[in-house]
């Protein structure tokens, strides 16, 4: 599949947004240790604002930077949420309060519960009609939305963005699932070239064992192996530098992905 | 806004297809329930649960583990994974098709809203007094994850091809049919396992009991005085295959699929419908297909106020008062993760089998709702059916399904 990048968004620890993140990708900045910031949105109702999980502020705040560069028309673009976690702290604060007496659930904590309550959140947002989905495949997360972006692309006709995001869960789930940060990226795709067109894309599925392109940058690698949705980050590297670029991310046992990488 | 200009669908056949309902274990029991009329709704009696209200569970489920070897995966929701696979010559026909095939060529898309999260509510009430921590036998990867009914299925089945989870509520597992007719047509994969799987926990009875949308007695959908939903839980699987020249001319064929989001409300449905609209005519296009040409709509119909309201404003908009429409959620309860393809499965009953269920539990149907609902089944042909799903976050999908070459 032949699909082309027009817009990226980015955050997590020591990424604060595509644009300022991008030399620490190509190598020519060392890595410097910053909490993850969100900047607020302005795109959700005040009501909506209120009641957003961290995983629907990351998640917008990601599609809105890509977005932004695309300089196109959001309520045009297809999405395609997809997370490993979900929103990690509103899982365990619902078990709690279930496992209480009274079992007094807030319909709040309810409706944000859904996989897609980012997707749901996004299309108030951005007043988007269009198709939006919410994938998860585990630690393959980002490669599952990453295939499933690019056939709507090839397939549909539309563009769309892809986002996705995860979120750490606190104990007692952190000890059996271990995510170490919140991370969130987001890449708007177009089936064509364009003068906003910023790399072109050829993705495809092979069978193989081969290790996983790595990172040169050691927080980042260890970002990339600790969280799934970070496993978009070789891929972002080689976005981050020019001319062309092989990137091999892994998938499900005995399958990976291939992304062929041109600067345009 | 014609945003599914180039969507023009490849019609995919059906090959085979599973379920297991509140009404029963395999596609006869379901056919036969509805045909008979009957609801598989009963009091509430899951778990601890003190609500009062009427779910459509699952009996036996207790007694019937995942497969020996995938001990991991054990969790409600596998489990009736694993009864769906054993129904109706399923895995045996997934066999026949991973000879044709190839393992690594045949995808699995499932739905699911909640996976196994039963298991990490009940592993939350043994939390270890001093530390906090759960049991040692509580495995996340195997039942929270939401990934982990397609990862389970995937291994039953030896299938190694691209897989995923859609979770977005209600119209999970009919959006799946959509991601497998992309990913055959981009190539990634020659024929698909595509379905739905959703079992009952405690945070979606007392999650939508919060919200105010859970009925005390059985769901009446379109009834004037319907007040919520009841809880149901089911898995299906249709496994989906590129249309060939010798397929059965009364075999029954995915011809549209249509998705659009609401831009409203996370868990209030557009007043007048207006993303439902876009997804029924999405569906229509992409099957080239008018709406005079569909014989019957089975309607998400969940039988809370609002949702009936505005997806009967939206039927009237495309398809005018008079195309013959019901839900069979009186029969099923709203199986959430799991409706999508069970009423894709029933839809194709519907054709294969030339009947229309009547919809249940109706006192008085509501006046102020004007789409032709069938209180009586109907025997008669059906040529192709259009499905709704309609969930939560404004996530709207809709399928046309019909008879081969019609």
């Amino acid at each position: 599949m032949r699909v082309f990048v027009e817009g990226i968004g980015l955050l997590g620890p020591g990424l604060n947004g595509w644009q300022t993140s991008q030399g620490l990708l190509a190598g020519s900045t060392p890595y410097q240790e910053v909490a993850l910031a969100i900047p607020p949105t302005e795109l959700l109702p005040p009501a909506e604002r209120r009641r957003a999980p961290l995983s629907v502020r990351l998640a917008l705040a990601v599609g809105q930077e890509a977005v932004a560069q695309c300089g196109r028309n959001v309520v045009e673009l297809a999405s395609v949420f997809a997370s490993a976690t979900g929103d990690g702290d509103n899982i365990h604060h619902i078990c709690e309060t279930l496992a209480a007496n009274g079992r007094e659930l807030s319909p709040t904590r309810f409706h944000n519960s859904v996989h897609n309550a980012p997707s749901g959140y996004w299309s108030i947002a951005t007043k988007a009609m269009m198709p939006s989905t919410a994938l998860c495949a585990h630690d393959a997360s980002f490669a599952a939305g990453l295939l499933e972006a690019a056939a709507q692309v090839v397939v549909d006709g539309n563009a769309a963005v892809l986002i996705c995001y995860d979120t750490p869960y606190p104990q007692p789930l952190h000890a059996v699932r271990p995510i170490s940060a919140a991370f969130g990226v987001a890449l708007v795709l177009n089936g064509k070239q364009t003068a906003q067109s910023l790399a072109e894309l050829e993705i495809g599925i092979i069978e193989g064992h081969l290790s996983a392109t790595s990172l040169d940058v050691r927080e980042l690698e260890a970002l990339c192996s600790d969280v799934p949705a970070a496993r978009c980050l070789p891929l972002l590297a080689a976005l981050a530098g020019t001319g062309t670029a092989s990137v091999l991310l892994d998938y499900f046992a005995g399958s990976q992905i291939t992304v062929e990488v041109r600067s345009c | 806004m014609p945003f599914w200009k180039e969507s023009r669908l490849q019609p995919l056949h059906l090959s085979a297809f599973t379920l297991v309902t509140p009404l029963g274990a395999g596609v006869s029991a379901t056919l036969a329930a509805l045909r008979a009329g009957h609801s598989g709704l009963t009091h509430c009696n899951f778990l601890d649960v003190d609500l009062e209200t009427y779910i459509g569970r699952i009996p036996g489920l207790e007694e019937h583990p995942v497969r020996g070897d995938l001990a991991p995966y054990d969790c409600r929701n596998n489990r009736l994974a694993q009864l769906a696979v054993e129904q109706d010559g399923f895995a045996a026909a997934v066999g026949a098709a991973r000879e044709r095939y190839d393992r690594r060529r045949i995808g699995v898309f499932l739905g699911t809203s909640t996976s196994g999260v039963l298991s990490t509510e009940l592993a939350y009430r043994q939390r270890d007094p001093v530390t906090g921590a759960l049991p040692p036998d509580f495995n996340f990867t195997g039942t929270q994850n939401c990934f982990s009914v397609a990862d389970y299925v995937q291994r039953v089945l030896d299938l190694a091809g691209p897989a995923v989870v859609v979770s977005t509520a209600c119209s999970s597992s009919a959006k799946v049919f959509a991601n497998a007719a992309r990913m055959i047509e981009a190539g990634l994969c020659d024929a698909a396992v595509v379905g739905g799987v959703d079992s009952l926990c405690l945070t979606t009875l007392y999650g939508f009991n919060s919200l105010g949308l859970v009925s005390i007695r059985p769901c009446r959908p379109f009834d004037v005085d319907r007040d919520g939903i009841s809880i149901g839980e089911a898995a299906g699987f249709v496994l989906l295959e590129k249309a060939m020249p010798q397929s059965d001319p009364n075999s029954v064929m995915l011809l549209g699929v249509g998705e659009s989001s609401d831009a409203h409300h996370m868990s209030t449905p557009h007043p007048e419908g207006a993303g439902a609209c876009l997804a029924m005519r999405a569906a229509l296009d992409a099957a080239g297909l008018s709406p005079a040409d569909i014989d019957y709509i089975n309607l998400h119909g969940t039988g809370t106020k609002a949702n009936d309201a505005s997806e009967d404003g939206a039927v009237c908009k495309v398809f005018g008062r008079y195309t013959p429409c019901s839900s069979t959620k009186g029969a099923t309860g709203h199986l959430l993760g799991a409706a999508g393809v069970s009423e894709a499965i029933i839809a194709a009953l519907c054709i294969r089998h030339g009947f229309m269920p009547g919809g249940l539990n109706i006192g008085v149907l509501d006046p102020a709702l004007q789409s032709n609902y069938l209180l009586q089944n109907r025997e008669q042909p059906v040529n192709r059916v259009l499905s709704n799903s309609l969930g939560f976050g404004g996530s709207n999908c809709s399928l046309v399904l019909g008879r081969c070459g019609k």
